[in-house]
């Protein structure tokens, strides 16, 4: 059946990539709607919700927007994927910009990486940018078909750390071990970019956009 | 762990990708969707785009290159070449593009860098930097900044202006070794193996290394921790050029370490 799916606005970054590759993995007839309109996003099948930038701005940008409501609504009612920030504004605090509040949606904080030396005694730089793998805590939907350990694309300097470790999805090792992906419920969101991470990325959007949260 | 980055650079002319695309299974090599494509394929784990595009005419035809291969090449592109002032950074960005490199006008205006960086992020932000060596034997090493591949000196100590560059906020250094005469035939050995500005700076560099290099220093690949080059003209194909090339650094998205 055809499906709309939101790719939500709020002037963090450019969302034409997303857009492009949920486009990519969709059936004929569904549509992908990219908007800041609060009812739209909420009449929709599916939200996709990115963001890039600093936490700061991205709470200032949500606010302008007037979108703090849907997207909390959106994340506990119906399938939600959180990209790189839309992941780390769900939290309840991150350190960046000297102390920002973030949506408080997940008990937790995030963090900035300590940086310092890899196991084989690399320099790791900051931010965390490149392919990096991601390590699977359990099944899950959005998982079908790719490997444990498969690499995605990673641009960051700070990382989600819930405090509910029953949240974590999948952790990647960057100095420390961090929730690489989360999920609860209808919601799934991911540090990294599936919109950049070549045909493992476009998998997990593809098992996104196909994800019956009912079964 | 975090994967080395092995990023083949493309020149495009007026649109059409003009340097190592001599795919044999390609019917049209110089199309740019296509060749990004068979990059993405084959494992490269970014792309970059050096517009060499003379006629200032013609500096249109990128932004739609850009548009098309972020519409169906989904891993990291970068687009370099006549990225002068902020408004060029945005067209590129809202093109598709995920990075743009700044080489010449960094130079000359330093303070662009900071502009761009302040209003796309760090992130989206490479700085490329054209480095010599212009010490003389016996004396400390010390490389400069140059300019219209590699003839003009600036007088500008390479380590420093990396240091300002990250300052400025450059969320990776693109390092051209501009020794051998400016041929970049060769990345500078000592540049490598010392590896000054990579300690200098707490940001990525990306060495870019001209093709010859892969067989002639066979040693400091392997500390790379990531490479952008240009496939030869003469390779049949993509995946002959990328496996030289993971195998002259020890793989990357697609590798063990």
């Amino acid at each position: 059946m055809a499906q709309r799916i939101a790719v939500i606005d709020y002037g963090m970054g450019n969302l034409r990539s997303v857009a492009k590759a949920v486009e990519h993995v969709t059936a004929p007839g569904d549509e992908v709607l990219v908007t800041d309109d609060p009812t739209l996003i909420l009449n929709s099948d599916r939200v996709v919700f990115p963001g890039q930038g600093a936490a700061r701005d991205c709470m200032a940008a949500i606010s302008d927007h007037h979108l703090n409501r849907a997207i909390l609504d959106a994340a506990q009612s119906k399938p939600f994927l959180g990209i790189c920030m839309g992941q780390q504004v769900l939290m309840e605090f991150s350190e960046e910009n000297g102390g920002t509040e973030l949506l408080g949606l997940y008990p937790g904080r995030v963090r900035h990486f300590p940086g310092g030396k890899s196991a084989d005694g690399t320099m790791l730089k900051i931010p965390h940018m490149g392919w990096n793998q991601v390590i699977p805590t359990h099944d899950h939907p959005l998982w079908a078909g790719i490997e444990p350990g498969s690499r995605f694309y990673f641009v960051h300097s700070y990382y989600v750390d819930p405090s509910e470790s029953g949240l974590t999805a999948a952790t990647t090792e960057f100095g420390v071990s961090f929730a690489s992906a989360v999920s609860d419920k209808s919601l799934f969101a991911v540090q990294f970019h599936p919109e950049k991470s070549a045909d493992d990325g476009l998998r997990l959007l593809k098992n996104f956009v196909n994800w019956n949260v009912s079964s | 762990m975090l994967a080395k980055r092995i990023i083949p650079c493309l020149d495009v002319d007026n649109g059409r990708v003009v340097k190592g695309v001599k795919f044999v299974e390609i019917r049209d090599a110089g199309d740019p969707v296509e060749v990004a494509r068979r990059y993405n394929e084959e494992g490269a784990d970014e792309i970059t785009f050096l517009d060499i595009t003379a006629s200032s005419d013609n500096r249109e035809t990128i932004v739609h290159v850009v548009e098309q291969v972020a519409s169906e090449v989904f891993i990291p592109l970068t687009v370099g070449g006549g990225i002068r002032v902020v408004e060029d950074v945005r067209r590129m960005l809202n093109a598709g593009a995920d990075k743009v490199a700044i080489n010449t006008a960094a130079v000359f205006n330093a303070e662009f860098v900071r502009e761009a960086t302040t209003r796309f992020g760090s992130q989206c932000i490479v700085v490329a930097i054209d480095a010599k060596k212009v010490s003389g034997e016996g004396e400390p090493l010390k490389w400069e900044i140059f300019t219209h591949g590699g003839r003009k000196p600036t007088g500008i100590d390479a380590i420093e202006w990396a240091k300002r560059m990250a300052d400025y906020g450059a969320g990776e250094i693109l390092l051209t070794s501009m020794d051998r005469d400016g041929t970049k035939i060769g990345f500078d050995n000592r540049l490598a193996r010392t590896q000054p500005i990579c300690r200098a700076v707490m940001i990525p560099v990306i060495a870019s290394v001209a093709w010859a290099t892969c067989n002639i220093y066979g040693g400091w690949g392997e500390r790379a921790r990531q490479m952008l080059f240009w496939p030869p003209v003469s390779s049949t194909s993509s995946s002959t050029a990328l496996s030289r090339a993971k195998r002259f650094m020890g793989s990357g998205r697609r590798g063990n370490t």
